[in-house]
C-alpha cells in the first residue's frame, strides 16, 4: 500500500479484485446479438463517407455487409487487408472524430453506426478461430529492409513489405514489440494482452525477424544499416518528452505520464502499482486523460487535471473529456504551472491563472495552489534529435516528401516521428504500409537501374 | 369507434380477424387462449378420417431478413394427429364456453364421396359454424391424395366442396391452394360446386433454406428434408394478388373471400379488405409473436377506419378492385419524377448507386471542395420508376412527383406506338 494509506480521503478499503475489474474492458465486445443489431444498422453507403474518414481507407460498408451476410471471416479480411491492425484501431482509435463522426447519420441526428465495436467483431473472430494467416508472402524479392523501431508504424511497414516479397528485420530498442500499443495505450482499451497477441498474428505472414535491445544512436547505427540492408524504415516514435521549464522538476513525484501509463501496461496485478492521493496531471490530450482516468481507477483520492487552456482548445477528445469527468477527474482549465513547491518531494504546486490577451494565452498573475504528492507531466513529447544526426528535421520531427523518403537515400520515415505525425496509432499504420509501397517501388525501380 | 363486425357467407363475427386452421388452433387450450386474446373466430386444424396421422420431429423453417426477422415461416407438419372424436368433443366444449365466436371446421380426405361426406356429417354435429375444404396442403398428405393433390385439379375442387354442401346445411368454405398457374379456374370451380366463400391462399409449396453443413433442405429430419407449406409476410403480395383476381374477375365477382397469406397487422387487414375481403384469417403472426397481436390489429384498423370516417367494413371493402386494373389499362401518358429533399438528405449514396447501376444514370452525384456530398436528380433521364424513394432509408426524402400535363389518358392499345393500335372508338 501506499505510504499515505492511513489518509481519510483515501479509498484504501478497494480490494486488488476492484481495481482490476475497473482496469476491465473500456468498451466490451459485441456479442453475436449486438454485432447483427449494430451491422444492420448500416445504410451500405456508396462512396462512404466512413471510408475517407479512416486514415487507412478501411472499405467499411464492405465488411459492415459482410458481418450482415455471416461472413464474418471475409469481414476480418476486409479490414486487415487495409490495416493489418486493425484489431488495436477497433480497441484505441478515436472513432468518434474519424469514421462514425462520418457516418451518414449524423446528418439525421442519428446515433452513428458502432464501426469500432462491428471492427473488433470481426477482428477478434478471425484472431480467434486462428488457422492460417489471412495473407501470403509475395514471391521472395531477394531484398531485406531494416525497420528501425517495432511500434505500430514499423510493423505496418513490415508486414506489408512482406507481402510484396521482401525479407524484413525489425530492430526495437525495448524488450517487447508493439510501440505505443504495448507501453502507451491505456490499459482498459487493451485488455488481455491484446498488443502481443496483434503481433504474433501480423508475424505469422512470414520473412519477418524483431532483435529486441537495439537503440538508434546507441547500439544501432544508421551507417550499418545502410551498409547492411537494401533499404531502412524508420519509424522510432517520439523518445523524448517535453519539460515544464521549472525548478524542482526532478522532485520525487514528478514524473511523466507516460511513464505512470507503461508501468500500469507492464504490470499484471494493477494492485500492486502505488500511488499517492493528489494527484495532478499537467496538459490537455488524451495522454492526460489516459493517466488521469488511470490514476482514478486505481483508487487515487483527488485527481486533477490542469489544462492551460480552455476545454474547446484541449486536443483530447471529447468522448475522452467526458470519460474524464464520468471517472471523478475535476477539471482545472485557464491555468499553467509556476511553481513546484517541496524539499524533495513534491507537496504541491502553484498555478497561475491563464487567458487569452490580444490573441495570446497570458497570465493574468493570480495563483493558487494544488496540494499533490504525485504530479504528471503530459504536455507532449519530442523527438530524440540526439539519435538522428544526419536527418533533416522540420518542425522537431524527420522531414518526409509524399512518399515517406527521408533526405537520406534509401532511408525512409513514418509514424509518429515524421512531422506529418498525427499522434494517432492508426495514422502510424498507415504511414508504415504506404511506406512499405514507396519502398518497395524505389527497390524495384534500383533493381531496374542496376540491371 | 367502427364497429369491426363482419359476416361472412351469412356467418357473423364480432370482428373480421379468425385464427387459420394451423398448429395455433389445433386443440381446446389454445382456441380458449385466442378467443380470451380478441380473436374472432377460429377454423379448427384441419380433421381427418382415424386413425390420426403421425407427425415428423423437426416441422419448421423460417426465411429472415438480415436482422434475423422472420418474414417467412415453412412447415412439414400434417392435419391434427389427435383422434376425431377428441377434436369434436373439443370444439363442442369451445363452442358452449364461447357463443359469440366463430368456429369453422377444416377438412380433408381422400377424393372418395363417402368418405368427405361422412367426415362433414360428423364435424357439422360438432356445432361448428361452418366447414372449410382444406385442398391446399402442398406437403405431406397430397402424397396421399389429398390437399393439393385435389385443390390443383379445378374438377376436383368442384366435386368435393358438391359434396360437402350435398352432406350439410351450414356454410361451405373451399379453401384454395395458390400452387397453380391460374386461381380463377380454381375459384370457379368452387363456385360452382356451390361454395358460399373461398379462403385463401393455402401455404406455397417451398423449400426454406438449405442446411450447408448437413447439406439438406431445412427443416431437417434425421438428416434430410422435404418442401413444404410456406407461409408469412413473405406470401403477402402472391396471396394480394390471388385475392384481387377473384375479386375484379367477371366469372367469380361477388364470390365471398376469407382471406389468408401474411396478414401480420391491421395494415395488412386493411389492405385485403379494399381488395374485397369479407373476414381474415391469421397463423404465422400469431405463431411469431403470439395471440396478443389481435389487440392492435383491432385498435389499429379502428383507428384507420375512424380516420378515415369509415363506420364498418363494408364502407371500404372492396374500394381498391376498381382501381386494380391489367396493365392494358394504365395511362401512357402519366409521367412522375423523383425529387430529392436536399434537407432530409443524409448523403448516404443509395438512391444514385441503385439509378447509376441498375436504372437510368438520373441521379447526379457530386462532392463540393467542403466535401459536401449532393444527389440531384437529372429529369430528362428519370422515368419516374421510384427505385430511388424505396431504397432512400430516410422517410419522405425521396417525393415522386407527377408532372403536370395536358395530355388525355391514352392506354396502350391506344398508343401511337402501339403497331397494333385500336380505335378507341370502333372499338367499343
Amino acid at each position: 500500500m501506499p505510504a499515505d494509506s492511513g489518509n481519510k480521503s483515501s479509498s484504501c478499503g478497494a480490494s486488488a479484485s476492484d481495481i482490476a475489474a475497473n482496469f476491465d474492458d473500456l468498451h466490451k465486445p459485441l456479442n453475436a446479438l449486438q454485432a447483427v443489431g449494430a451491422a444492420d444498422h448500416c445504410l451500405y453507403c456508396y462512396d462512404a463517407p466512413c471510408i475517407q474518414a479512416c486514415p487507412t481507407s478501411i472499405d467499411i460498408p464492405t465488411f459492415i455487409h459482410q458481418i450482415r451476410t455471416d461472413n464474418v471471416m471475409g469481414a476480418a479480411r476486409t479490414i486487415l487487408s487495409e490495416n493489418i491492425m486493425g484489431g488495436t484501431c477497433a480497441r484505441a482509435c478515436p472513432t468518434e472524430v474519424l469514421c462514425e463522426q462520418a457516418c451518414v447519420y449524423n446528418l439525421g441526428d442519428e446515433a452513428p453506426v458502432e464501426i469500432g465495436l462491428l471492427q473488433r467483431f470481426a477482428v477478434d473472430h478471425l484472431m480467434e478461430q486462428g488457422g492460417a494467416h489471412p495473407f501470403e508472402r509475395g514471391a521472395e524479392t531477394g531484398k531485406h529492409i531494416a525497420v528501425v523501431g517495432a511500434g505500430p508504424a514499423g510493423l505496418s511497414c513490415a508486414h506489408r513489405a512482406a507481402m510484396l516479397g521482401h525479407k524484413i528485420t525489425v530492430f526495437e530498442a525495448k524488450a517487447k514489440p508493439g510501440g505505443l500499443n504495448e507501453y502507451g495505450l491505456a490499459a482498459y482499451k487493451m485488455v488481455d494482452d491484446f498488443a502481443q497477441k496483434e503481433v504474433e498474428f501480423l508475424l505469422g505472414i512470414g520473412g519477418i525477424e524483431i532483435k529486441y535491445g537495439h537503440t538508434l544512436g546507441e547500439n544501432l547505427r544508421l551507417q550499418n544499416l545502410q551498409q547492411d540492408f537494401d533499404a531502412v524504415f524508420v519509424s522510432i516514435g517520439l523518445g523524448g518528452t517535453n519539460k515544464l521549464g521549472l525548478d524542482r522538476e526532478n522532485n520525487g513525484g514528478v514524473i511523466d505520464a507516460i511513464d505512470f501509463i507503461e508501468t500500469l501496461r507492464q504490470t499484471d496485478n494493477k494492485a500492486d502499482v502505488t500511488i499517492g492521493q493528489n494527484i495532478i496531471v499537467i496538459g490537455g490530450g488524451n495522454t492526460a486523460i489516459d493517466a488521469a482516468v488511470q490514476a482514478k481507477k486505481l483508487n487515487a483520492g483527488n485527481v486533477t487535471l490542469v489544462y492551460r487552456r480552455g476545454e474547446s482548445a484541449m486536443s483530447a477528445t471529447p468522448y475522452e473529456v467526458e470519460l474524464a469527468r464520468k471517472n471523478g477527474v475535476m477539471l482545472e482549465l485557464w491555468a499553467k504551472p509556476a511553481a513546484i513547491i517541496g524539499d524533495d518531494r513534491v507537496t504541491s504546486v502553484t498555478f497561475e491563472r491563464t487567458r487569452m490577451l490580444n490573441g495570446k494565452l497570458a497570465g493574468t498573475g493570480e495563483t493558487f495552489d494544488i496540494v499533490a504528492d504525485t504530479v504528471m507531466k503530459a504536455i507532449g513529447q519530442q523527438l530524440g534529435i540526439a539519435s538522428l544526426k544526419g536527418f533533416e528535421i522540420a518542425g522537431g520531427k524527420v522531414a518526409v516528401t509524399a512518399d515517406y523518403s527521408t533526405n537520406l537515400s534509401g532511408v525512409f520515415a513514418g509514424g509518429d516521428c515524421i512531422a506529418t505525425g498525427e499522434d494517432l496509432t492508426v495514422q502510424a499504420i498507415e504511414d508504415g504500409k504506404q511506406a512499405a509501397h514507396a519502398i518497395d517501388k524505389f527497390l524495384t525501380s534500383e533493381g531496374t537501374h542496376n540491371g | 369507434m367502427a364497429d369491426l363486425g363482419c359476416v361472412i357467407a351469412g356467418i357473423e363475427s364480432i370482428n373480421p380477424f379468425w385464427l387459420a386452421s394451423a398448429p395455433p388452433t389445433d386443440k381446446h387450450y389454445n382456441v380458449v387462449r385466442a378467443f380470451d386474446a380478441g380473436w374472432g373466430g377460429v377454423v379448427w386444424k384441419t380433421l381427418g378420417i382415424d386413425p390420426p396421422v403421425v407427425n415428423v420431429s423437426s416441422r419448421y423453417g423460417v426465411h429472415q431478413n438480415t436482422s434475423g426477422g422472420i418474414i417467412g415461416i415453412n412447415n412439414i407438419e400434417l392435419i391434427s394427429d389427435r383422434p376425431l372424436e377428441t377434436n369434436l368433443r373439443e370444439i363442442e366444449q369451445c363452442r358452449k364456453e364461447w357463443p359469440d365466436r366463430v368456429i369453422i371446421g377444416s377438412m380433408m380426405a381422400e377424393i372418395d364421396e363417402q368418405a368427405w361426406k361422412e367426415l362433414a356429417i360428423k364435424i357439422a354435429n360438432s356445432g361448428v359454424h361452418g366447414i372449410e375444404l382444406n385442398l391446399g396442403c402442398p406437403h405431406g398428405m397430397c402424397e396421399r391424395g389429398m390437399g393439393s393433390a385435389i385443390g390443383q385439379v379445378p374438377e376436383m375442387v368442384e366435386q368435393t366442396t358438391r359434396w360437402v354442401r350435398e352432406a350439410v346445411d351450414i356454410p361451405v368454405f373451399t379453401k384454395l391452394t395458390p400452387n397453380i398457374t391460374n386461381i380463377l379456374w380454381a375459384a370457379e370451380a368452387a363456385k360452382q360446386g356451390g361454395a358460399h366463400a373461398v379462403s385463401l391462399i393455402n401455404t406455397v409449396n417451398s423449400i426454406v433454406s438449405v442446411d450447408l453443413d448437413e447439406m439438406a433442405p431445412n427443416p431437417i429430419v434425421d438428416g434430410k428434408g422435404t418442401h413444404g407449406g410456406y407461409c408469412g409476410a413473405a406470401v403477402k403480395p402472391i396471396a394480394l394478388n390471388m385475392v384481387a383476381e377473384i375479386a375484379r374477375a367477371t366469372e367469380t365477382r361477388g364470390l365471398e373471400i376469407s382471406a389468408i397469406g401474411g396478414i401480420e397487422n391491421w395494415r395488412d387487414a386493411a389492405e385485403f379488405i379494399a381488395l374485397g375481403a369479407n373476414a381474415l384469417q391469421v397463423c404465422t403472426a400469431a405463431m411469431l409473436y403470439g395471440f396478443r397481436i389481435v389487440d392492435d390489429m383491432i385498435d389499429g384498423l379502428s383507428t384507420f377506419m375512424d380516420q378515415k370516417g369509415y363506420r364498418s367494413i363494408e364502407d371500404f371493402r372492396g374500394k381498391a378492385i376498381a382501381n386494380t386494373v391489367n396493365w392494358n389499362e394504365l395511362n401512357m401518358n402519366f409521367d412522375t419524377k423523383a425529387l430529392i429533399d436536399p434537407d432530409k438528405c443524409i448523403e448516404c449514396g443509395r438512391c444514385h448507386i441503385a439509378c447509376e447501376d441498375t436504372s437510368h444514370q438520373a441521379i447526379e452525384f457530386k462532392v463540393n471542395e467542403a466535401g459536401k456530398r449532393s444527389f440531384t436528380v437529372v429529369d430528362e433521364d428519370c422515368v419516374g420508376c421510384n427505385l430511388c424513394a424505396h431504397v432512400c432509408p430516410v422517410p419522405d426524402c425521396i417525393e415522386m412527383v407527377p408532372v403536370a400535363t395536358d395530355k388525355p389518358y391514352v392506354t396502350w392499345p391506344e398508343h401511337p406506338l402501339n403497331p397494333l393500335k385500336t380505335d378507341p372508338i370502333s372499338s367499343q
